[in-house]
């Protein structure tokens, strides 16, 4: 099965998209192949405004049909807006996961951090390899 | 390996999400759940069933046999063709399986249990079938799909067999009719009208893709979850298993203790667990807030425990998260869900939750 894995986002291991703002502030969602493999989502968690976040700690929850899933930050930082939208259309993550489905941006507390993302070819690897 | 049903490569073909279940390699989805319970509820679905096995059980007593094994009672059937939901129960009152059984003759039975408890069930109805002389033939060979939903059978009509098409029309709710190696009950597992269809393994795929042409929604095992969540059935392994009672699991109903001379296994001990009382409700939730009701989330009355959710998940017919629980039988209407470290309201209703395409309680 083969998903959408725009080249211009960053990617994690745990199937979160990161898409770099101007001013040190990243926009961050789950990917097409995550929201594929949840099934249709019915509920969303978001994280608290003002929150802030290490890299890899446990920041939304997803929820589809068929379980809850965990949203990981994949970066540190402070949470300075969440998409109010998914309270009540969750499904909007399944229909568009890079634009209206996206989840919380990051003002970074270090920058530097992105260096360790993936990029789309690795990630795309990685998802595929995940099917198996 | 997981095992493979005879329609598992037409799955693939039409492009269905597989996934492991219970040992075997079966369709989560073709796509979106969600649509696939709203086509049942509304029009028309299919399941593939054929990891469920067909048990046939012969001999003249079967009855008897039937009367001593099942915690329901076989004496209610005496049209031919008449099904009956039941459990088998552990001498403890544990429940094995549950099941359907059909009445075809006075020498002839038929048994659908679950696919995941199938071997023990076997070695179970092997084990008691001896002392009355009743032969167990489980029919490995036999293909099942179910045909659900208000058009169900209109859509169905047409691909049945000439010798059996006027007799499964006729058929009441709960009874079958069969012809040379097809069978057909009207029977399901989603609250809505339809046919559960038993045919030759080799002909399955082929009923499957005309199925299909004729409108009926392939559905994957996702959609069959919440459509028996919504109708308020029982999932076995899930709402029940052997280390409860079917007193225990909203299961009252499917318990003939009349005629009281009939001694079924399970019997005494299910007599003292009524007469020792307080046994656990098993209760209908509905989530007023948000969120999603899932198995093992623990409830409350209070700061007290009371018991958990067997089975939940969100409802498409309603459009809120419900779920089944066992609780405590003191626990009272006050209750609470905790879900991830928060207390959420729940409210207790009569179940079902949705049939027939409408919503059987109040928002």
């Amino acid at each position: 099965m083969s998903n959408d894995v725009p080249s211009e986002l960053k990617y994690t291991k745990s199937h979160e998209w990161v898409r770099v703002e101007d001013d040190g502030v990243v926009t961050i969602g789950i990917t097409d192949h995550a929201q594929e493999l949840l099934g249709d989502l019915v509920f969303v968690e978001l994280p608290e405004v003002g929150a802030e976040l290490g890299a890899g700690s446990e920041c939304a929850v997803v929820e589809s049909v068929k379980a809850a899933s965990d949203v990981f930050s994949p970066l540190s930082g402070e949470v300075i807006e969440v998409n109010e939208a998914l309270a009540e259309a969750p499904e909007t993550i399944n229909q568009e996961a890079y634009e209206g489905g996206w989840i919380f941006r990051l003002r970074l507390s270090d920058p530097a951090e992105l260096e360790g993302l993936m990029d789309a070819d690795s990630y795309a690897e990685h998802a595929e390899s995940d099917e198996h | 390996m997981d095992k493979k049903t005879v329609l598992n490569e037409t799955h693939r073909d039409m492009g269905a999400r597989m996934v492991p279940f219970g040992g075997w390699d079966m369709p989560v989805n073709y796509g979106s759940q969600i649509e696939e319970h709203h086509a049942v509820r509304r029009d028309a679905g299919m399941f593939d069933v054929c990891h469920m096995t067909v048990v046939d059980l012969r001999g003249a007593r079967v009855r008897a046999f039937l009367q001593h094994l099942l915690a329901n009672d076989v004496g209610k059937l005496t049209t031919p063709g008449k099904a009956l939901y039941s459990c088998m129960l552990r001498p403890d009152g544990g429940v094995i399986d549950d099941l359907i059984v059909y009445f075809l003759s006075d020498e002839w039975f038929r048994m659908v249990v679950n696919a995941a408890t199938t071997e023990k069930d076997l070695a179970w109805l092997g084990e008691h079938a001896a002392a009355f002389d009743v032969a167990v033939d489980a029919r490995f060979d036999v293909g099942m799909v179910a045909v659900q939903g208000p058009n169900a059978r209109a859509k169905a009509e047409a691909l049945l067999p000439q010798d059996v098409r006027a007799a499964a029309m006729a058929l009441k709710p709960f009874s079958a009719a069969y012809a040379g190696d097809w069978f057909i009950g009207r029977t399901g597992y989603t609250g809505e009208d339809g046919f559960e269809i038993m045919l030759p393994e080799a002909d399955t795929p082929a009923l499957w893709r005309a199925l299909a042409a004729a409108g009926v929604q392939p559905c994957g095992l996702g959609a069959r979850d919440t459509l028996r969540l919504e109708a308020g059935m029982n999932l076995y392994g899930s709402d029940m298993d052997e280390s409860v009672t079917p007193l225990a699991s909203g299961l009252s109903w499917t318990v003939a203790f009349e005629p009281a001379e009939r001694d079924f296994i399970g019997r005494s001990a299910l007599e003292k667990q009524k007469a020792a009382g307080s046994v656990a409700r098993f209760v209908g939730l509905v989530l007023e807030d948000k969120g999603v009701l899932r198995g093992h989330q623990k409830i409350y009355a209070g700061e007290r425990e009371v018991g958990e959710i067997t089975s939940g998940g969100f409802s498409p017919t309603l459009e809120r998260s419900i779920a089944m629980a066992r609780i405590s039988a003191d626990a009272g209407d006050e209750l609470t869900v905790d879900i991830r470290g928060k207390r959420l309201a729940v409210r207790r209703v009569k179940m079902p939750f949705a049939r027939n395409g409408k919503a059987c309680i109040d928002l």
